[in-house]
């Protein structure tokens, strides 16, 4: 009995640590490549799931559609949103502490007028699949958690083939480690890390509809996801995406074991453990170098 | 004084699998001025971020006035007398020209002045640089050259015994040059080693008494400044082969 | 700012003596239940200053050292029942061993990742509380109030002496932190930290201080709060607001000096008191943050920044 529900926490831990690596995903492109430390990015995620939620109940539309349609809309406002943090931040050198707060502020005004407008009740989507369950033997496993899965490991491989093969991709790695040896290629490091952020933003209108996707979602969900997606990217080595990946997994089998065997309350302390751990230790990562 | 002021053995540093400094030695005598010369990437900055504590060596040893030094933090080694100047200058940017000096003065020069005392030391510094009249201006607001006097001039108010002046002449004018170079021979007057590193050979010819050229984090030839300009290595060094 | 000591006891003096007369005179509770809450906030901003603004190293977890500070108070006072001055005594020392802690772990780093770390401390403390079942867990816990109210009408008139007290003496430590030799090494430490480094300034050492002594002063803030709404969860203590005001005022006030953060709880707290009053509690919540995002873009030196900028302009003409 204790083998079978160890094996059904470490298989919800792979699905829920994949999607998890979603999440991560864009943080892992501002803050490991960037250097903008965007502590909004999960209330951008509560977003996109909030985008997925009202579309869903007026027009019925399936939530993962609903993610990849609205795709390009919050491309664009990502791409706004580095602009208005390069003029009043970066140019003026200030980023340290008023960027931080900056971000803290937006996070915190994202999080009230979601309040404001939709209150603290949780909301859900509808979906065929949602409440089906497979079974593997003894192993059973919920649509609503599978789907998710296979669709950020699609969104997960699809950012990676773009950073690894495109000239734009590659120029966003390369901003991150030399400036001065992409303006000398003749690429804009403002409009690159424009893109960038314009991406990583993007990838949180399908995360947020596959958060919702994996159950309700209610404004303050943003902050639990902090610790994280925070983890997960410094665990696996800044700005590493195979890195995220394999960070996303460990701490999504640890949380899933921790709330089989202790209880669901103290899952949101796994995250942040982790994090406090890593910071303490091993503040370069898994991979990243000394 | 026979006994040099600085002693390194065997410095050793590693950046991950790049060999930065591969078992270098050099000494240092009181009062002495030395030039630090290579190529870039040579490993000269890196070396004295290691004399001066803000990167530690992986291996060798590093005594100053006859104490291991190699384990402590930078602001000791500040404290015991070793001062540094920035290739891009790094003054305090929310203080004035005078607030600048002050800091040094209060925390790394040795005896423990009271409030007015320490002013008046930093103005005495602020006269050896002339910016006597310069003293309540934001340091933020200063011209290129004059921050690097500014950088000079800070570090002299640590009251060293040794300086590090890392490249303060790179892309100065010829009579700037000259500027600089004068306030470096004001403070050997006084007693105060310098290690000079520098690209520009006419400030170096001049102002060493002996010269040190790494290449690829190895030191490839040590000598007066006319051996090192006759020595075929280091031509082969700069020009390549 | 340097204001010079002939001016500053005074003031503090006058102050305390004023609200001592307030509480004679003033017959409406309402006056000090709100101006506790803006107290509070004076001593919270001050105490995130003193890191934040002196050395540049951001904390985002203050919820979290103020919820120590009050959850102290509540074991220490169910098991044995202390007064209160003990209480707060040992409320400061468990927030600031736990800002020493934080800072020790993380303050080596950049800055970055000790605002990250501040945050996951704070959740993982609320986590802890919330199923800590002898402080109340995620139920909470009841306090009593105190029948002995000393010489005042009521038992708030006392919270309120109390907390006027702790934040003159907040405002006293930021004021000596900040004009002091390690004042200027504060500085040095947020104009350049390297440069500091190489200049004899202990900057571990300093910012280590600086980060236990502003863990103890947000315990401090927190240690009387469940006598003043005695019932306490870890919702409410860990409250967002609390983290988000202890960021907002100071920067909204000014970052660069000690009192740049009281003119910001002053107003910022003001304002928030007369809004949740006349309008409700969540447009508070949007107010204050919709204001810290427009004075960090727009006004980044605070209200005292602006103040010195405008004096200088006239000095010029």
């Amino acid at each position: 009995m204790g083998l079978e529900l160890f094996l059904n926490a470490v298989v919800a831990g792979i699905l829920l640590g994949g999607f998890y690596a979603a999440v991560a995903l864009g943080l892992s492109i501002t803050f490991g490549q960037l250097d903008i430390v965007n502590i909004a990015h999960p209330a951008f995620v509560i977003i996109g799931s909030y985008t997925a939620f009202i579309m869903n109940e007026h027009f019925g539309l399936d939530p993962l559609l609903i993610g990849v349609l609205f795709t390009p809309i919050f491309f664009i406002f990502g791409m706004g949103l580095y602009r208005f943090y390069y003029v009043s931040f970066e140019r003026t050198g200030q980023e340290s502490l008023s960027g931080l707060a900056f971000f803290f502020g937006i996070m915190f005004i994202i999080e009230v007028i979601l309040i404001l407008a939709y209150g603290v009740d949780y909301r859900l989507v509808e979906a065929d699949y949602i409440g089906e369950t497979i079974h593997f033997g003894f192993i059973s496993i919920p649509f609503r958690m599978l789907v998710p899965f296979l669709a950020a490991a699609g969104m997960t491989g699809a950012v990676y083939l773009y950073l690894s093969k495109t000239f734009t991709g590659r120029a966003i790695l390369a901003v991150a480690q030399d400036r001065l040896a992409l303006q000398l290629m003749g690429a804009d490091p403002v409009k690159i890390k424009q893109i960038a952020l314009g991406i990583a933003i993007a990838t949180t209108a399908i995360a947020g509809a596959l958060l919702i996707i994996i159950g309700p979602v209610e404004p303050s969900v943003g902050r639990l996801y902090i610790g994280r997606v925070f983890a997960i990217v410094i665990l696996g080595g800044m700005g590493s995406i195979s890195g995220t990946i394999t960070a996303a997994l460990m701490i999504g089998i640890v949380e899933s074991i921790v709330a089989t065997f202790y209880g669901p309350s103290w899952a949101p302390a796994v995250g942040f453990s982790i994090l406090l751990l890593t910071l303490a230790f091993r503040p370069q990562g898994l991979f990243g170098r000394a | 004084m026979s006994e040099p002021i600085l002693q390194v053995d065997g410095m050793t540093k590693m950046f991950g699998g790049f060999v930065a400094l591969d078992n270098v030695s050099l000494h240092l005598d009181q009062g002495e001025r030395l030039g630090l010369i290579g190529p870039n990437g040579s490993g000269k900055t890196t070396i004295i971020n290691c004399i001066s504590g803000a990167l530690n060596n992986d291996a060798g040893s590093v005594l100053f006035r006859g104490k291991e030094i190699h384990r402590l933090p930078a602001y000791l080694r500040a404290q015991m007398g070793i001062a540094r100047s920035f290739q891009i200058p790094r003054p305090f940017r929310s203080m004035t020209v005078l607030e600048n000096l002050c800091l040094p003065i209060e925390y790394a020069a040795s005896d423990r002045l009271d409030f007015l005392n320490i002013q008046k030391q930093g103005m005495e510094v602020l006269e050896t640089i002339g910016f006597v009249d310069r003293a309540n201006d934001l340091s933020a607001d200063l011209t290129q050259v004059d921050l690097r006097k500014l950088e000079l001039a800070r570090a002299m108010a640590a009251k060293p015994t040794l300086l590090v002046s890392d490249e303060a002449m790179a892309g100065l004018s010829h009579s700037e040059v000259d500027e600089i170079l004068e306030i470096l021979m004001v403070l050997n007057d006084r007693g105060v080693a310098v290690i000079m590193i520098e690209h520009i050979m006419r400030a170096v010819m001049r102002f060493s008494e002996r010269i040190i050229v790494l290449d690829a984090g190895k030191k490839i030839a040590e000598g007066t400044p006319d051996e090192i300009v006759q020595n075929p290595d280091v031509e082969r060094a700069y020009l390549g082969q | 700012m340097k204001a010079p000591l002939l001016t500053f006891w005074p003031c503090a003096i006058a102050i305390f003596a004023a609200g001592f007369i307030f509480t004679l005179i003033a017959d409406n509770e309402f006056y000090f239940f709100a101006s506790y809450v803006v107290l509070q906030a004076v001593i919270m901003a001050t105490a995130w200053n003193i890191l934040g603004g002196f050395t540049g190293y951001v904390n985002f977890g203050s919820a979290g050292f103020f919820a120590v500070g009050a959850y102290t108070t509540i074991a220490l006072n169910k098991a044995f029942g202390l007064p209160l001055p003990f209480l707060i005594l040992a409320a400061a020392i468990c927030s600031g061993i736990v800002g020493l802690a934080a800072g020790y772990l993380t303050l080596r780093l950049k800055g970055v990742y000790f605002a990250i770390a501040t945050l996951a401390m704070s959740i993982v403390f609320e986590t802890i509380a919330n199923n800590w079942e002898y402080v109340g867990g995620a139920s909470g816990a009841y306090i009593l109030t105190p029948d002995d109210s000393l010489f005042f009408d009521s038992y708030i008139e006392l919270l309120f002496m109390l907390i006027l007290t702790l934040a003159i003496g907040s405002a006293a430590v930021a004021r000596y932190m900040s004009s002091s030799r390690m004042g200027r090494g504060l500085a040095a430490i947020r104009d350049d930290e390297v440069a500091a480094e190489c200049n004899g300034v202990p900057t571990l050492k300093l910012k280590l201080i600086s980060a236990s002594v502003m863990g103890a002063m947000m315990g401090v803030a927190g240690a009387p709060y469940p006598f003043f709404v005695t019932y306490v969860d870890p919702v409410s203590a860990f409250n967002l607001l609390i983290a988000v005001n202890a960021i907002a005022m100071p920067m909204i006030g000014g970052t660069a000096s000690w009192i740049g953060p009281i003119i910001g709880a002053l107003l910022v707290g003001g304002a928030q008191e007369i809004i949740t009053v006349t309008i409700s509690s969540e447009m508070n919540l949007l107010v204050v943050g919709v204001m810290l995002v427009a004075f960090i873009t727009l006004a980044p030196k605070g209200i005292v920044g602006l103040y010195q900028d405008y004096r200088k302009k006239r000095r010029r003409q």
